[in-house]
């Protein structure tokens, strides 16, 4: 049995999950569906979205904040943060334009969340 | 030169934003005043991401929760002064300034790198957010050596600059910033040696617990508290000592910590400078302004919207505010001459409460229903939350569990309850077996 706090809303669900023998996982606490599978995947493979910022060549907006397009697993989380740490982005991009790919760490992209660089 | 607004929002975030699209949209011309360089207030610096999720059905990051906001302003007539700073702000004296409410509405003298600038508005919406609790508020002695932060500077620091402030940090306070921060730079390669919490309950949401602290193992020592700073021109430890059910420190159980930063996370306050200059009333639990359904303050024509009102713990609730508040400023300011202060109800609460807002209801239009936001005093169980006007109920509604540091919102019926001037809305609770 391990007890897990949900992280998918800010009503922060306390579940419970439970590997069976038969391999099931067994579910409670949760109060929808996205506790139910969060859980899962936390007896299986921890996923998380990674928030940062990276460089920028352009002194009045240093720092882009950046997200992943998806949640990846909680383990590639050190190696994302290493690509990065070496980003400096040289254009000026929009909010939601990528930033770069994660390949090889882990599927999807790293994206802009700001559009700083083009606006005040 | 003199210019004339309809509606004047004071700040530039959320619920400025929020306020002065709303406004606009109501018909009002609307002037928006910041104080930094760029609109967005304090989600620049909030990349983590969570944000939206009532109102968009998403989780952005801060500034992308802001950009939403920024485009539809982009699309309104809505005129925007940048750094720019609000000096004083002023009833208009006319010849009818004894009247109640005042029949032209505010000055504004305004402060820029362009020079100095008056303008007048009929009505003002006070977006001006919270500020955090600092190391001098929260009693801690000894020296005062540089890397002593609140989170919301280390959070300016590293996100916006790009400047680490700490290699080896202890963090005091287990409020929500204080969390995301502990997350943040541990993944930025800092060493966050534990977050320490004066109260036995942790402050922050149990999600931000859950994967900022226990995702990277960093400790969380309930009933603990920072009792002392040593070092000169640098922070190089922190003392810390346990603390009673009254939260003082207890004799005999400190123990040194050595550290570079500490970190404060220790609560927020409404920002009502401009509200105190104003006169509004303050309410004494949320420190801000005393409001009625549509935000408007004890003086006429001056609202309040988002954590100027009081702290939020969701941004989507702090736009929502905003837009309240918004449209009924534009109505104000071009309805004024009808407007009349003695048609109020109020909403009172029990002890089991912190503080519900509104605090009262205007009456002059009819009144379908009211959103109530309200915090629970302590963590309880299964409660029973109850709306009544006199004898009659009005709305009763189930919680699974009520915690201080989430917002509870609802909506409360009002049709055909036909409330009078003077009437009380009793909100209580009622724990259930």
């Amino acid at each position: 049995m391990k007890e897990l706090i949900c992280i998918s809303c800010p009503a922060g669900c306390r579940l419970e999950a439970e590997a069976l023998e038969n391999g099931e996982i067994r579910v409670s606490g949760n109060s929808c569906k996205r506790g139910l599978d969060f859980a899962m995947a936390e007896m299986t493979r921890p996923m998380r979205s990674l928030c940062s910022t990276v460089r920028t060549a352009f002194g009045d907006f240093p720092m882009l904040p950046v997200r992943t397009d998806r949640e990846i697993p909680k383990s590639a989380i050190p190696e994302a943060m290493k690509l990065i740490s070496g980003i400096v982005v040289e254009e000026r991009i929009a909010c939601g334009d990528v930033v770069s790919s994660l390949a090889p760490i882990c599927e999807g992209n790293l994206i802009a969340t700001s559009s700083g660089l083009i606006s005040f | 030169m003199t210019d004339k607004y309809d509606v004047a929002v004071i700040g530039g975030g959320p619920a400025g934003l929020a306020a002065a699209i709303a406004a606009e949209r109501a018909g009002a011309r609307v002037l928006l005043i910041e104080r930094e360089a760029r609109l967005g207030g304090i989600l620049k610096q909030c990349v983590h991401d969570g944000f939206g999720l009532v109102r968009f059905g998403e989780k952005l990051a801060g500034p992308e929760y802001a950009e939403r906001f920024l485009t539809q302003l982009r699309g309104t007539g809505v005129e925007v002064t940048p750094q720019t700073f609000v000096d004083e702000i002023s009833p208009l004296k006319g010849p009818r300034a004894d009247r109640v409410p005042p029949p032209t509405g505010f000055q504004l003298k305004l402060v820029s790198a362009k020079g100095m600038r008056n303008v007048r508005a009929k009505s003002v919406i006070l977006a001006t957010g919270c500020r955090e609790r600092t190391a001098r508020q929260v009693a801690i002695h000894g020296t005062r050596p540089a890397g002593i932060f609140t989170a919301g500077s280390a959070q300016y620091y590293t996100n916006i600059l790009g400047q680490l402030p700490a290699k080896r940090c202890v963090i005091l306070g287990s409020g929500d910033i204080g969390l995301i921060m502990a997350r943040r730079l541990t993944l930025e390669g800092a060493r966050v040696l534990g977050v320490y919490e004066a109260k036995p309950i942790p402050s922050g949401l149990p999600r931000n617990i859950a994967q900022c602290l226990h995702d990277f193992d960093i400790p969380l020592h309930l009933s603990k508290t920072v009792t002392r700073v040593f070092g000169h021109a640098r922070l190089e430890a922190v003392e810390i000592s346990d603390v009673d059910g009254v939260m003082r420190p207890i004799p005999g159980t400190q123990e040194r910590v050595a550290c570079d930063a500490l970190i404060l996370s220790v609560g927020l306050i409404p920002e009502n400078e401009l509200a105190e200059a104003l006169g509004v009333a303050l309410h004494p639990v949320t420190k801000g302004p005393v409001c009625d359904q549509n935000g408007m303050t004890s003086v006429p024509g001056v609202f309040s919207c988002g954590n100027a009102a009081h702290v939020n713990d969701l941004v989507d609730y702090v736009s929502e505010s905003g837009e309240t508040a918004g449209r009924a400023a534009a109505h104000y300011a071009m309805n004024n001459s009808q407007f009349t202060m003695n048609h109020y109800a109020s909403l009172s609460v029990d002890d089991s409460f912190l503080y519900a807002m509104p605090q009262r209801i205007h009456l002059r239009e009819p009144v379908d229903e009211i959103t109530v936001f309200f915090r629970s005093r302590e963590e309880r169980g299964k409660t029973r939350f109850t709306a009544r006007l006199g004898n009659e109920m009005i709305l009763n509604k189930n919680y699974r569990q009520l915690r201080p540091p989430e917002m509870e919102r609802l909506t409360v019926p009002l049709e055909g309850a036909e409330l009078k001037p003077g009437d009380v809305i009793a909100l209580e609770m009622e724990e259930m077996a």
